[in-house]
């Protein structure tokens, strides 16, 4: 049975973004209006039902995590909804929030009724500018037709819903990071508890949720949580937008459920490999996940049969490289990514990563010694667990994946010193340029 | 505060730090159009958490004089209700604000894994060549900077370059002379933009790159690095 589309179902209609459109053609804001109808703690249960799980990169239950939000307290509570997205490979949050925000500003309302929010911050990241213009004019005209400000629906429920423009942070995609961004401070992580759900923003319960993730709540009211529930395996429910880049011929975002496999997802969605060269590794879910190997292509993109595959489903940021690709340049390239973006608050990983970056550096420039990869695995594995948030986890994986898998690579290249693969590949693959 | 025998106490030394404050720069304040915008988005925040607003009210300040001074950066604290060094504790934080001129044309090229994969870095060497400066400098008559930087969120359509706030994607490296041409005699227009973008909006600050101020000769230091 071929998939529909929910979420991305109208993304290529030239006027789907608009107000008019998601009233007529996606039964627009009926899940809020049904919503309110509802007591907060029904709601609660039903998203719980359908067990949808967070599309940021954790995969942690949306229900509970609004369950956790503190009730008994005189203070306001928040919403956050996470629009920070950085992580490399993944920018499937930019297509609903360009082409369906009304989907988002209908999940933010429906989701601050439920944990008994009156405000809902969009952090977008300061790189979406034009993604940020299309999301405020929506906001405005969610406001004029009653569907966001006081007393929506007639129901007596207020609620506002705020775009704050981040300015280029990858850590602010971190919840605690997140909410310190938006108190106007640097994108650092908090200590763990408390969690934000007892005190997050301006130390009030909040609850941080991806884009991808709210846009499902109005869809789980809607249409009932077995309906979700169905729309994929056990416990990995709903649809899903997946985002494929790299070495195939149609990049770009997908929606499909989670039954779908990874090979169908690069060979169907994605039109294969460029060139029909061979594929080499794959990272299925954002730069921060361990790599796979061709033959586990088979496997079902959901959370819970990534994770049984030796990696993570992450944010669903696949990443497909051919056989022309250097693994010791890949995680060089992406450790300078996490070099550059380390917040700096935890020495494991602000020292780590530069060590990291500059030992990877100095083997990919054939200048390696033997002691170096025992070097890399000792700097790694001291990063991993000893951060605040999983930043630092996430900036070791690349390394301590590529010599797991590619340990042979790391090898040739300090022995033979120099990359190893042929040279007409690397005439034409992007070389690091070593000015930096 | 224990002394030292062997150290040198003289005022010059003792505070000396390899802090650099930021130069004071010209008088800084927001026009009426500006003060307006701010007072309007301070109101989105409890009335206790004017903080919050320090991003957008750094943006409006880069916005109306192209980068930040240390009295912009006054004024922000001023208006804000907050300390200078804490405007500068952000300022220096996040990648988009910038101390220094810039040209008119920011190009920032994206570098990370997708667009790396497709050719980013000779994106990166042709603009160097085209333009004839590196990464992190400005050319000589203030019309494009050049910067690398991290994932921009576009890898389906890579490689991606961000100029000011709009985009320009799949640059190709043998597009990269065409691209600099096009963008010195139309501007951002010529960008591809963004290939879910449909429609315009306000642009009140987008404006925040290559204002009145053009790098000079005394302005030039060491490369601008996001880094």
């Amino acid at each position: 049975m071929a998939y529909e589309p929910v979420l991305t179902a109208f993304v290529n209609e030239p006027q789907g973004y608009t107000l008019d459109f998601y009233l007529q053609r996606q039964r627009g804001y009926e899940g809020l209006r049904k919503a309110l109808t509802l007591k907060p703690g029904d709601i609660i249960e039903q998203v719980k039902a359908s067990g949808l799980r967070g599309r940021g990169g954790a995969g942690f239950p949306t229900g509970l995590k609004w369950q956790f939000v503190l009730k008994d307290t005189p203070k306001p509570k928040y919403i956050c909804c996470n629009a920070d997205e950085s992580e490399p490979g993944t920018f499937k949050d930019h297509v609903l929030m360009e082409r369906n925000p009304h989907l988002l500003i209908e999940g933010c309302a429906i989701a601050s009724y439920a944990i008994g929010a009156r405000v809902a911050y969009i952090y977008i990241r300061g790189e979406f500018y034009h993604v940020q213009e299309v999301l405020e004019a929506e906001i405005e005209k969610a406001y004029t037709a009653g569907y966001l400000g006081k007393n929506i629906l007639g129901s007596g429920f207020d609620c506002d819903v705020f775009v704050h423009r981040g300015a280029g942070a990858y850590e602010a995609g971190e919840e605690t990071a997140l909410i310190e961004s938006l108190e106007g401070k640097r994108a650092q992580p908090r200590i763990k508890p408390p969690f934000p759900a007892v005190a997050g923003l301006y130390q009030c319960p909040t609850a941080v949720n991806n884009v991808e993730t709210l846009c499902n709540v109005p869809l789980i009211v809607l249409n009932g949580p077995e309906w979700f529930a169905g729309q994929g395996p056990e416990k990995n429910g709903g649809p899903k937008l997946f985002c494929v880049s790299g070495h195939v011929k149609k990049p770009g975002v997908y929606e499909a459920s989670m039954h779908t496999t990874l090979r169908e997802l690069i060979d169907d969605h994605a039109g294969g490999m460029i060139d029909e060269r061979p594929l080499k590794a794959v990272i299925p879910g954002g730069s921060s996940v361990p790599l796979l190997l061709p033959d586990q292509l088979d496997i079902a993109v959901s959370f819970d049969s990534v994770q049984k595959a030796g990696s993570l489903l992450g944010s669903a940021g696949v990443i497909v490289m051919n056989d022309t690709v250097c693994m010791v340049w890949l995680a060089m390239n992406l450790l300078h990514f996490y070099r550059h973006e380390s917040c700096g608050k935890c020495t494991p990983c602000r020292e780590g990563t530069d060590w990291l970056f500059k030992l990877l550096g100095r083997i990919e420039a054939g200048e390696g010694q033997p002691k170096d990869l025992d070097l890399l695995f000792g700097v790694s594995s001291n990063i991993v667990g000893k951060t605040l948030c999983a930043f630092g986890d996430a900036a070791a994986t690349p390394v301590l994946s590529t010599m797991k898998l590619f340990r042979h690579e790391y090898e040739s290249h300090v022995r033979e010193g120099r990359c190893t693969l042929p040279a007409p590949w690397r005439a034409t693959m992007p070389v690091f340029a070593g000015s930096h | 505060m224990s002394f030292h025998p062997r150290m040198d106490y003289t005022p010059a030394r003792f505070h000396a730090s390899a802090r650099a404050l930021p130069e004071p720069g010209e008088a800084f304040a927001y026009t009426p159009e500006n003060q307006a915008r701010f007072d309007a988005n301070v109101t989105r925040y409890p009335p206790d958490q004017r903080k919050s607003a320090i991003l957008y009210a750094v943006y409006l300040a880069q916005g109306q004089q192209g980068y930040l001074t240390g009295a912009a950066m006054q004024h922000v604290a001023q208006q804000i209700g907050c300390t200078a060094a804490e405007v500068e504790d952000v300022v220096s934080y996040y990648t988009m604000f910038f101390t220094r001129p810039v040209g008119t044309y920011v190009l920032n090229v994206c570098r990370t894994l997708s667009c790396a994969l497709l050719g980013a870095e000779r994106v990166t060497e042709e603009l160097s060549r085209v333009l004839g400066i590196r990464p992190g400098e400005t050319d000589p008559t203030g019309t494009f900077t050049l910067l690398e930087v991290e994932c921009l969120g576009a890898c389906d359509r890579a490689p991606v370059v961000m100029v000011n706030d709009d985009w320009h994607e799949r640059l190709a490296p043998e597009q990269v002379e065409q691209f600099a041409e096009a963008l010195r005699t139309r501007g951002v227009a010529s960008l591809s933009g963004c290939h879910l973008r449909k429609e315009g909006g306000p642009d009140h600050l987008r404006q925040g790159y290559g204002g009145p101020p053009k790098p000079s000769a005394e302005a030039e230091g060491p490369p601008l690095r996001r880094s």
